[in-house]
């Protein structure tokens, strides 16, 4: 094994292009799990932790540029304005410890179907900045990403550099079940996001498919819905039929496995539970928001 | 009727500080809190080697081979053993049956089984090695359950066994069989106005503890090996690993590390004998730690339980009768699987009074992972099955499920089902009254003017609930475990203490084998020679075996067993210092030859309080040293046929009160507060007491909502050996534990203590589960409930 | 490889380090540090918890090669960390009253079989005399996890400890005493004592 220690991020690529099997190595919190319990031995570790702008992060008009290794505490503490439902994911990640270091690039490297950031990313929208010393950025959107099982869209020669997260244009809302209440692993996940903007509703579900997705005939479905009825303007309350719809759809769209940490058919169920207490509580924010700029003016 | 706790009086010793009754401090704890201890694994030695263990990658195979000669040939690597390097004829150890290969034998019984042997000058240089050896298994169906391993075509798990209990079991995959009957149960059940069934299934839970399984063997001059390992009991590692090496025991020298937790997970061996082989082989000192994931196959679990339960009772609310079935699964060896079902069968009547009783208790041999002590040894299993009974039976009757627990409740006198009348005060009426009096946790404690705490709601910070669904249980349970071994089992300690004046001042010595493993018993140790000695300084020697036996840190015994031969030793040691003090200064005054004399405070005074001399002086160039063994009134084993028999000297018993909040459509589950009352007989350290019934409790809490190690019911294999997928407690799991403590001294025990570790983590499962069945009126027959229990997504 | 970084304030070097090897196992193995405890390398338990760069981190899940020109702080650099800290008060403003005297609540002679007239910080010694510390596997990692959460909150509720612990797991105490003995520590240092 060796160890690559880049000092710049123009040198980590040059070192990801010489040796496209080397791992790269952030927070560790993945990598360092499976070389200590003896499942993994690259040839090489790319050490990322000296590139000090992978820990920054920008925000723009559109969208918050992340740097791939800012730590979930990070966004936890300083992001929950712009990235709602990104800091509530980030909160259920492990532990502080972890949350300390782990960041968001890791999840999009590792792209296990349970990592915690996914649901809430596919939920607000983005894209994944991505570069090679050969062919140099490319904006990889969010959607386009996961390809499979612990497969992502990446090319071996290239590294995630950040994600481009747009901002709320509304209320957001992350849920996860573990069988703990705290440090657990996901056995499934749910990102719900409102754009009022666009008057759409994006959705991410974690852990129930062998990808992160997003469910999308439920989006369409509660769309039209809310469309339809004038929601996003006279902002009724949403009918329990139309959530119930939704939460249907979203189990629906749901491919889910049996293993140790819970029955497809749990997760199935969960996630649909789970689709129906977020979309309440966003709109709800969403209608509480409306009264209030409807007071003030 | 007992009502309230008085407190065992004691005359020697109490004028003098720091003695039995307070909550003195750990002696180990500075060390523990700088990072100082020495635990097993932080042991080093210049020029050490690191052992590595190849375990079976199937659960039941033939080996047609196995080939060591590339792994040999590594560049670091300075032994690989296999069975044929075994250097005697004896080749295998257990605790009861020696039926656990050190190395395996041209055949695996269970997933994770040792097969050989790595020595290597780093450990990743020993696990590369250990992964060129190459290993070819010829794989045999498994046996799993009861139905596959009684079968009548059935492969046997042992062949040709030749134990003591091979005689009177039905079928060799059965280790043991313990029938208990008493009364006339038909006759009994004529008289029941309802009768409950129920079938109960209790996972198999890991003891988990943090310090993993580690130690280094060092190789001595003269041909032996001193091993400085964590474990419960040294000597009955040193009888087990002594002949496997072919050495006399006074060559295998042991001395206890620091443990890191114990549970009944280190009474059984697990790298002993494979750091000391690989020692004597190399001749270099060999340091051995395993991982989280080797440690779970690197020691027995508790007992997964099938239990089948009838019970009857009037309609004015008294039990009827019992009949019971217990089958508990031992996986792949015995360990201590007879002794869990000497304890399952007794105790399965639970804290009752039922005089018409039929019950089976019986442990397999599969091909699963090889299951023995843990943390209420049988009881607990039988716990979670009575308890669940009762709820029913009230239910049933229409009654208070407390009220219908204490009209059943057995008390000083109780025969119990094995015919041994209960001697000792047996409040179990009173804890259960107790636990109801507690006042209940507020409810919605969870809302806060800034909205939900999520932290207080069921699914934490995953931020699954601000409220929905959440529904409130409240749930009862009381258990009863014996303390100390039973069945005749010569169950003594042995106490060596020393007396001299060093720097001016009396010290005590304590040296005993015990094995510390978080418990306190050094605390104690230091407090009873205070007491009895009237001294303030005391050291704690470290525990080895150049002193006899402590017997083994289980069965909540030590401070009763080794605690009585630390007590016994020292009342030897004061009669031989006021014999010194008798010959020194008996013409001084009369009372040296008339009066009762005490030691307290460091000086020598008559019980009317009158100073006869300071122990300085009496004890002034001379060294009184005895080393004893103590043992508690002997026990007889059970009838084979009808159980009878005076198996147990004491018992302990545990009431909890668990307060649930329940995610009813997530099937989600926090427990609000897990309340319990118990009798401790006697506090030494009051507040190490509320310790262990606080961290016991704990541990009930994680095996009713998700701690499980899960194995393949096709493959025998093992599913989530890792703390990413065997979840236990976290702090925001667990919730306030109030305790109330009571103490009723038994006569007959030291002090008049109760031995205390493992009562409160036999109710505290039943408690959490009836709390969730109150909340969401569901039957749920297993442990642990799981979300898909919940939800009816199985 | 080699690796140099600092140590509780002590330049370290460690040679012949496998790549491979976590900060947790060069504490350990190469510097004579077992005090961070190796329980399951696979950061579900937080037995290994230091600071790396005065941030909170399981040293297992840390590449060796990661803590290369860094700064990191171990349960044996405790004591000295919060004196350090008390003295000189810290960057953030949010330490809370100076601890004037560790030493006053060192355990006490009568008990202390070895390891007397250690100096030690104000949640060592809570997690002695609150009886936080049974079989002590857990107690260096949840001491520098409670350390630190001290540190920026003087006074935090029963849910903030319960929040900030939750990546420290403890199977002996079922962490009611560790619950007092964080609450001891915070209580003690809001006096000022």
């Amino acid at each position: 094994m060796d160890f690559l220690r880049p000092a710049s991020w123009e040198e980590a690529l040059a070192a990801k292009a010489e040796h496209p099997t080397a791992v790269p190595i952030a927070g560790g919190t993945d990598v360092m799990v499976e070389i200590n319990f003896d499942h993994r031995r690259p040839e090489y570790l790319l050490d990322l932790n000296r590139i000090g702008d992978l820990t920054e992060w920008e925000i723009g008009e559109e969208s918050v540029r992340l740097g791939a290794s800012v730590p979930y505490t990070k966004i936890m503490e300083n992001l929950r304005a712009e990235l709602p439902g990104l800091a509530l994911a980030s909160h259920t990640v492990a532990s502080p410890q972890i949350r300390n270091r782990g960041g968001v690039g890791g999840n999009l490297g590792t792209a296990s179907p349970a990592g915690d950031a996914h649901p809430a990313l596919l939920a607000a929208g983005g894209e994944v900045e991505v570069e090679s010393a050969a062919r140099g950025t490319r904006l990889i959107p969010i959607d386009e990403f996961y390809k499979g099982v612990k497969r992502n869209a990446l090319e071996p020669d290239e590294l995630i550099r950040a994600v481009h997260v747009k901002k709320a244009d509304g209320p957001q809302q992350y849920s996860k079940v573990g069988t703990r209440n705290a440090m657990v692993i996901a056995v499934c996940a749910f990102g719900l996001a409102l754009h009022p903007e666009s008057r759409t509703v994006r959705t991410g579900i974690g852990s129930a498919a062998p990808t992160p997705v997003r469910a999308k005939a439920a989006e369409e479905f509660l769309n039209a819905a809310l469309e339809e009825g004038g929601f996003w303007d006279n902002g009724k309350i949403i009918t329990p039929s139309v959530a119930k719809q939704f939460a249907d759809l979203c189990s629906a769209s749901c491919n889910p496995i049996d293993d140790v940490r819970g029955t497809a058919s749990y997760r199935r169920h969960a996630v649909g539970v789970m689709a129906r207490r977020t979309l309440t509580w966003t709109w709800e924010s969403y209608r509480g928001t409306r009264r209030t700029t409807e007071g003030a003016a | 009727m007992p009502t309230n706790g008085a407190p065992t009086k004691i005359t020697q010793g109490s004028q003098t500080k720091g003695g039995i009754g307070e909550s003195t401090l750990r002696p180990d704890g500075t060390l523990k809190v700088t990072g100082e201890f020495a635990y097993s694994s932080d042991m080093w030695h210049e020029d050490m080697l690191w052992g590595q263990i190849l375990r079976s990658t199937v659960a039941h195979a033939e080996i047609v081979s196995i080939d060591i000669s590339e792994a040999l040939a590594m560049a670091g690597v300075y032994a690989v053993l296999t069975y044929d390097d075994l250097p005697t004829d004896v080749k295998n150890y257990g605790l009861e049956i020696q039926d656990t290969p050190v190395l395996a034998h041209g055949k695996v019984r269970h997933h994770g089984e040792p097969v050989a042997l790595v020595a290597a000058d780093h450990p990743e240089t020993a696990r590369r090695a250990a992964a060129k050896i190459k290993v070819d298994y010829k794989e045999l169906p498994v046996i799993t359950d009861e139905a596959s391993a009684t079968a009548p075509d059935a492969i046997l798990v042992h062949e040709g066994r030749d134990d003591h209990h091979s005689g009177h079991v039905p079928h060799p995959n059965i280790v043991h069989r313990q029938p208990i009957v008493r009364g006339n149960v038909a006759q009994a059940r004529e008289r029941a106005d309802v009768i409950v069934e129920g079938e109960y299934t209790f996972g198999m839970q890991d003891q988990a503890f943090l310090g993993p399984e580690s130690g280094l063997a060092v190789p001595e001059e003269d041909g032996g090996v001193h091993l400085y390992v964590a474990t419960q009991w040294l000597h009955s590692d040193l009888k087990q690993i002594a002949p496997v090496l072919g050495l006399p025991e006074e060559k295998v020298r042991m001395t206890l590390a620091g443990v890191g937790g114990a549970f009944g997970g280190r009474e059984d061996l697990s790298m002993q004998v494979h750091a000391c082989l690989l020692a004597l082989r190399t001749g270099k000192p060999v340091k051995i730690v395993y991982n989280r994931f080797e440690s779970f196959f690197g020691h027995v679990h508790r007992h997964p339980a099938k239990l089948y339960y009838e019970h009857g009772a009037t309609k004015d609310g008294k039990l009827t009768h019992m009949k019971c079935k217990i089958v508990l699964d031992g996986g792949a060896y015995a360990s201590a699987s007879p002794a869990v079902v000497g304890n399952a069968s007794s105790l399965s009547v639970g804290p009752y009074v039922i005089d018409d009783v039929d019950i089976e208790a019986i442990a397999l041999y599969t091909n699963n992972p090889p299951c023995g002590a843990m943390r209420g040894f049988g009881a607990v299993q039988a716990c979670f099955a009575y308890e669940a009974q009762m709820d029913k039976l009230a239910a049933k009757l229409g009654m208070d499920p407390v009220k219908f627990r204490q009209l059943n409740a057995m008390e000083q006198g109780t025969i119990m089902p094995t015919g041994q009348p209960v001697d000792s005060p047996a409040p179990v009426a009173e804890l259960l009254r107790r636990i109801k009096a507690m006042p209940l946790p507020p409810e919605r404690q969870w809302e806060s003017s800034e909205g939900a705490d999520v932290r207080q709601l069921p699914g934490g910070l995953s931020n699954t609930t601000h409220g929905e669904g959440v529904v409130r249980g409240v749930g009862y349970a009381v258990g009863i475990k014996n303390v100390g071994f039973s069945e005749g089992f010569d169950d003594y300690s042995t106490a060596k203490v020393r007396m001299e004046v060093i720097g001016g001042e009396p010290v005590a010595t304590v040296h005993t084998a015990m094995a510390e493993v978080g418990q306190g018993g050094v605390t104690v140790h230091a407090q009873i020679a205070r007491t009895e000695l009237g001294v303030t300084q005391v050291t704690i020697h470290p525990a080895d075996t150049q002193v006899g036996s402590a017997g083994s840190t289980s069965a909540s015994r030590q401070t009763y067993v080794t605690g009585g031969a630390v007590k016994h030793t020292c009342e030897l040691v004061r009669e031989k210092v006021l014999e010194i003090g008798r010959r020194r200064f008996g013409s001084y005054h009369p009372a040296w030859a008339t009066a009762e004399l005490l030691l307290e405070g460091g000086k020598v005074v008559t019980d009317g309080g009158e100073v006869l001399g300071d122990l300085i002086d009496v004890l002034e160039g001379e060294t009184v040293e005895i080393e004893a063994e103590w043992r508690h009134r002997p026990t007889e084993a059970f009838d084979l046929h009808t159980g009878q028999g005076n198996g147990h000297v004491q018992y302990s018993f545990a009431a909890h009160r668990a307060v649930v909040e329940v995610d009813t459509e997530l099937g989600l589950v926090k427990v609000i507060e897990l309340a319990c009352a118990q009798d401790v007989g006697k506090a030494l350290n009051p507040l190490s007491v509320i310790g262990q019934i606080q961290g016991g409790t704990t541990q009930g809490l994680g095996v009713a909502v998700m701690e499980e190690i899960i194995v393949d019911p096709k493959t025998a294999k093992v599913r989530n050996p890792s703390f990413t997928d065997y979840l236990i407690p976290t702090i925001l799991d667990t919730p306030t534990i109030p305790v109330d403590v009571l103490e009723l001294a038994d006569d007959h025990a030291p002090y008049g203590l109760r031995g205390i570790g493992e009562a409160p983590t036999l109710s505290s499962t039943p408690a959490v589960l009836a709390a969730i069945r109150n909340a969401t009126g569901l039957e749920l027959n297993r442990t642990p409930v799981r979300p898909e229990h919940l939800t009816g997504t199985v | 490889m080699r690796v140099n970084f600092t140590v509780n304030g002590r330049p370290q070097e460690a040679d012949d380090v496998w790549e491979g090897e976590s900060l947790l196992y060069v504490l350990r193995e190469r510097l004579g540090l077992p005090g961070s405890k190796n329980a399951c390398e696979q950061g579900e338990c937080g037995s290994c918890t230091v600071r790396l760069d005065g941030v909170p981190v399981c040293s297992c899940l840390v590449a060796a090669g990661q803590v290369e020109g860094r700064d990191v702080v171990t349960v044996e650099g405790l004591a000295d960390f919060a004196k350090q800290r008390s003295e000189g008060g810290c960057a953030t403003g949010a330490c809370g009253t100076t601890l004037q005297d560790a030493q006053q609540w060192q355990a006490k002679g009568t008990d202390s079989q070895t390891g007397e007239g250690t100096e030690l910080s104000p949640v060592q010694q809570a997690f002695i005399d609150a009886g936080a510390v049974q079989c002590g596997f857990c107690t260096p990692g949840l001491l520098v996890a409670s350390d630190e959460l001290l540190e920026r909150n003087p006074n935090p509720s029963d849910a903030d400890i319960r929040e900030a612990l939750s990546g420290n797991l403890c199977r002996c105490t079922g962490y009611e005493k560790i619950m007092d003995a964080v609450r001891l520590a915070a209580a003690r240092q809001s006096e000022g004592v």
